[in-house]
């Protein structure tokens, strides 16, 4: 760890309608090195799936500035956020959001064809492999029960090598039995390629395991705990 | 850092097929709009191309010589002739009674007696088949149209007398050249040879006789043009009363009469497209609504907005051109149903051949119309927002700052425009209808945002669940109300609206047939015969309607400008048609029921200076104006021979629908009496045997007097106008089935939303008739919302349509509307309850593996 991926400087997001404004995130400001495993904690509405869109650049910030892997995410449009989000970036959904007319297979392939890379098979069907499902490669989502489809998520989100994988709530609809095993599979990957994990959750249990976690309410930072290596061991 | 490359133009195919192959039964719904309307246009399109080739080709067959002469005076000649080598036939040829002998029955004719070889090209086509030489053999033989063998019950063999003398029936006449639809409708043709026609009696000093010539020209100069040359001597040709036509002018005029009915045709094609242009937009509306979270989740793995479009627009080019083809196969086929539709009309063989550029040009107008039509909502997901896969209440961006989908908007109104002028060919009313399309959209839109808006308003929250649910579908989020309500509603304003003008364009030509009205008309009653025709009839217990006078005159000046005077003018504006016109005419003091008068007044003018002792005439409103003669102008009459000056003292507006005798001029009397003249008695009979049994009388006793009996005209223009009508509407079912598929799908394409509240509901523990009641609550509202906007603007569309463009009244029905309503309603709420009950009877997660 070293070099800082994320840099999250006064950021704010405001939602106005004709009636209102809506404060969803105020002054937020918070770094994270590379290869270092971040969660963000919060109750239902305390602006952390926000917060995460906004660091993945899938949203427009108010106020204040995200730089991701040194590049300002701020006044790009929304084709230079997708370039850069296919370069640097991993997401693991928590309704898993598997493409639904595409197999196992193809789900994996896409982030890598995105690229303009070809002969991506091999690759996406060894990703497959490691979350112990290349039997099931031909499958379609509606084919696979929720712990599977979560594990062709994570075999997409690692397939093009990301710098910094975002995970919203990925075990949220999952029962317990199965988040462990997705809990696992996304640390053991995130520890064999080196990527900085970004991870929202309500469960602080899960928050434990990793490096830091800051704690969300009323769109505001309340707490940033870093986290002792025995805590998250 | 991984350098991204160009991504290859085969992956977004690879990832189109990959999407698409999942999303059959949708596009499959997608290519039927469209089908129809391509698979019309080719049919007419190659159909009218043969028939355009075989007109050309059979040109010379059309007129039956290289040139037709014709006059109203036997001794006509045309010298520029004398300085070719020429082989001419004789064709005198007027309406007269025949005799049928076997049943004592008779019938009004067009009698043609013929002498030479005409036709020089074609045939006269007889049954059977060497009747047409034979009855050339010097005896005293006819042929008989077949539809008056077929009436009478006339056999080959049988004998049918012409006037004075019988003549043996050789053959059946099928068709000739030089024959048209109209002429035969009153008096079908019956062919005798010129030698025995003084013979029959019949021409005599004062009869209508039209005297034609055909012409074989067997040395024309290479180079030489014969219709550049009529054209030169057009003056004096106008002066001698010769009437000219030679193949080009025949092939022009077959050429036109077949142009309007392929103009015609192409409108009931452009309908069916538009349809399906509606069809394809709504279409891909829906399903793209569908994709939004596909396309999110492309953009969250660095996919570009351009990215997902082209995929898009790929899958719905393909399926379009798929469509496209399949309506082009399946227009060939209809090609050759078309010369048996219309079967009757063509005036040559039609020779079916495979119309390459029509089919090319239907598959690309369907490939132009998918993309044209998809390009709107295709482009709107270039700004889907990838926020949408972690929350999917996330709003789509506006369009309304798009440029490039107004562009499309602005080029779909391009199009419309330009098809339907290519259509109708009046720029003007082109506009218009593709500005009432417009406005439709637009009303149809506001029903709908007004409809949802009431029921949030003022439905009751305290009603029972299955109204509550069942109307809070209809404003749900992302909910399809107003896709649905402007394409069923459009697609019911078009097609009933094609009902109400089709109906309206039957009725205009349908003649009325009252029962106290005249039905029996007799003519050339010589003024020695009137007073005995009159008592004949009142001896058959025959009620005398009317008895006039006509006499025949010709114009021989119109304030001082006879015709030589106007064709020497070569910048004279003076049409030279009053002067060329043989004028019947009558004399009577008094208007009868159908005549009222439009400008000035019958009876001696007291404000025309110098001319208050002139004879007032009265000429036909309409007539008048067209041929700019004014109240006060002099009128002098050649009435055989003698002048008579009148003064134009009033015009008439005249009913021609009413079967009167109306005239064109009309005399007052004290001037016309001493004149040479026949009458027409007009009367009307109770049953055909009284009239069979009149008719018979007139013909033995006063074989120069003709009868036209109108009801058997009336009969067998009702024949005729059934086979229009049938035509129309064969035309006409390819729009109104493409309206229903293009229903159909809408409601089929909706379901996959209601899908998974449905399976919600019935988790719950939802009854199938809970959520049945539910669902059809919710058709039965758009259905029926649908199906009064559409009927309100059918009505408005076909009230403009009759006012403006037909010049009619336009007086719906009632039960049409209510079928209409009925109907649709009922498909949306069936079709829709089709859907659910695929859900409902099945587990759950059954359902919602099953359905992406």
């Amino acid at each position: 760890m070293g070099n800082k991926i994320l840099e999250v400087e006064n950021l704010s997001k405001v939602y106005s309608n004709a009636h209102r404004e809506l404060t969803v995130l105020s002054d937020i400001n918070f770094n994270i090195k590379e290869g270092e495993k971040f969660s963000i904690v919060g109750s239902s509405g305390s602006g952390k799936t926000t917060l995460l869109g906004l660091c993945a650049g899938l949203d427009n910030a108010s106020t204040g500035t995200v730089k991701l892997n040194g590049i300002t995410l701020n006044g790009l449009n929304e084709d230079e956020r997708a370039k850069v989000r296919n370069a640097h970036v991993g997401f693991v959904f928590q309704n898993f959001q598997l493409l639904p007319t595409l197999t196992a297979l193809e789900n994996v392939m896409v982030p890598l064809e995105l690229r303009g890379e070809s002969n991506v098979r091999k690759r996406s069907l060894e990703l497959l492999d490691r979350v112990g499902l290349a039997d099931r490669h031909d499958h379609y989502p509606t084919q696979l029960s929720g712990g599977e489809q979560q594990r062709i998520s994570i075999a997409r989100a690692f397939s093009n090598s990301p710098k910094i994988l975002f995970a919203d709530e990925p075990t949220g609809n999952l029962d317990e039995e199965t988040s462990q095993k997705i809990e696992s599979l996304i640390f053991e990957l995130n520890r064999e390629l080196g990527t900085t994990l970004v991870m929202v959750t309500h469960d602080l249990e899960l928050a434990n395991k990793t490096d830091r976690i800051l704690r969300l309410k009323g769109g505001q930072i309340i707490e940033e705990n870093e986290l002792t290596s025995t805590e998250n061991a | 850092m991984h350098k991204p490359k160009k991504i290859p133009a085969k992956w977004y195919f690879k990832m189109a097929w990959r999407d698409a192959r999942k999303s059959k039964s949708r596009l499959l719904l997608f290519i039927s709009s469209i089908t129809l309307g391509i698979a019309a246009l080719v049919a007419i399109n190659s159909f009218s191309s043969n028939l355009k080739d075989d007109i050309n080709g059979q040109a010379k067959e059309l007129l039956g010589a290289d040139l037709e002469l014709s006059s109203n005076d036997s001794s006509f000649h045309y010298s520029f002739l004398d300085t070719l080598s020429i082989e001419v036939s004789y064709e005198n040829s007027f309406a007269s009674m025949v005799f049928f002998p076997k049943n004592q029955q008779s019938r009004l004719v067009d009698v043609r007696s013929l002498k030479g070889d005409f036709p020089y090209y074609g045939k006269i086509e007889t049954e059977p088949l060497e009747a047409e030489n034979t009855f050339r053999d010097g005896s005293r033989k006819a042929l008989v149209d077949k539809s008056v063998m077929i009436q009478y019950d006339i056999q080959t063999g049988d004998t049918i007398r012409v006037g004075l003398i019988n003549f043996k029936v050789e053959g059946a006449l099928l068709s000739t050249p030089s024959q048209s639809l109209g002429a035969t409708l009153v008096a079908p043709a019956i062919y005798i040879p010129m030698d025995y026609l003084s013979a029959t009696g019949l021409v005599q000093k004062g009869s209508r006789v039209n005297y034609s010539k055909f012409y074989r020209i067997n040395d024309l100069p290479e180079n030489f043009d014969l219709d550049e040359q009529l054209r030169a001597d057009r003056d004096t040709l106008r002066l001698l009363d010769i009437r000219t036509e030679t193949v080009a002018e025949r092939k022009e005029e077959t050429g036109e009469t077949f142009d309007n009915l392929a103009d015609f045709l192409n409108l009931v094609a452009f309908v069916a497209l538009l349809l399906g242009c509606v069809g394809v937009a709504s279409a891909v509306h829906i399903y793209m609504k569908e994709k939004i979270k596909t396309v999110a989740i492309l953009r969250c793995m660095g996919g570009k907005g351009i990215d997902a479009f082209l995929i898009f627009l790929i899958q719905m080019s393909t399926v379009g051109l798929i469509g496209s083809l399949i309506g082009a196969l399946i227009g060939v086929f209809i090609q050759r149903v078309l010369p048996v539709i219309f079967q009757g009309f063509l005036p040559v063989d039609v020779t079916l051949s495979i119309s390459w550029p029509s089919i090319l040009g239907g598959i690309i107008t369907g490939l132009f119309i998918s993309v044209l039509f998809a390009l709107a909502p295709l482009l709107s997901v270039r700004n889907t927002s990838p926020l949408i896969t972690l929350r999917a209440s996330e709003d789509q961006p506006s369009i309304t700052k798009d440029r490039l989908i107004w562009m499309v908007y602005g080029s779909i109104f391009l199009f419309v425009v330009s098809f339907a002028f290519v259509q109708i060919g009046n720029l003007r009313d082109s506009l218009y209808f593709t500005l009432f399309v417009l406005l439709a959209f637009v009303f149809l839109g506001l029903v709908a945002k007004l409809f949802m808006w009431a029921v949030r308003r003022f439905f009751p929250t305290n009603a029972g669940y299955i109204w509550r649910q069942g109307l809070a579908n209809l404003y749900r989020p992302n909910n399809q109300t107003l896709v649905l309500i402007a394409s069923i509603g459009l697609g019911t304003a078009l097609i009933t609206t094609l009902y109400f003008i089709q109906t309206l364009l039957i009725n205009e030509v349908e003649v009325t047939t009252d029962n106290d009205r005249p039905n029996l008309m007799v003519f050339d009653i010589q003024t020695y015969q009137k007073d005995q025709v009159a008592e004949l009839a009142r001896s058959n217990g025959l009620p005398i309607l009317q008895q006039v006078p006509v006499v025949t005159m010709r114009i021989q000046s119109i304030n001082g400008y006879d015709l030589e005077t106007i064709i020497a003018d070569s910048t004279s504006e003076r049409r030279t048609s009053p002067y060329r016109r043989e004028w019947r005419v009558t004399y009577r003091d008094s208007l009868i029921a159908s005549e009222t008068i439009a400008r000035g007044s019958l009876g001696f003018p007291e404000d025309m200076e110098g001319k208050s002792d002139l004879p007032p005439v009265s000429l036909e409103n309409d007539y008048a104006s067209r041929n700019n003669i004014e109240l006060g102008d002099t009128i002098v009459w050649d009435v055989q021979g003698f002048p008579i000056e009148t003064v134009l003292g009033s015009t008439r507006t005249i009913d021609w629908e009413r079967v009167q005798t109306n005239f064109l001029a009309l005399f007052p009397t004290g001037v016309l009496e001493q004149a040479p003249q026949f009458h027409v008695l007009i009367t009307r009979v109770s049953d055909k045997e009284a009239g069979a049994l009149f008719q018979r009388e007139v013909v033995k006793n006063f074989p120069s007097v003709s009868v036209i009996d109108i009801g058997l005209i009336l009969d067998t223009l009702d024949e005729i106008l059934d086979k229009i009508a049938f035509v129309i509407r064969f035309m006409a079912l390819f729009s109104i089935i493409t309206g229903l598929l293009v229903l159909i799908s809408s409601v089929i394409l909706s379901k996959f939303q209601r899908i998974r509240e449905s399976v919600l509901l019935r988790t719950m523990g939802g009854s199938k008739r809970q959520i049945l009641l539910i669902n059809s609550l919710e058709y039965f509202c758009l259905g029926s919302m649908a199906s009064i906007s559409g009927i309100l603007l059918a009505l408005v569309g076909s009230w403009g349509l009759a006012f403006y463009t037909f010049d009619s009244t336009f007086a719906p029905n009632l039960l049409p509307i209510l079928v209409v309503f009925v109907s649709i309603t009922g498909i949306t709420i069936v079709i829709g309850l089709l859907n659910s009950r695929g859900i409902l009877d099945k587990p759950p997660l059954e359902v919602l593996r099953n359905e992406i």
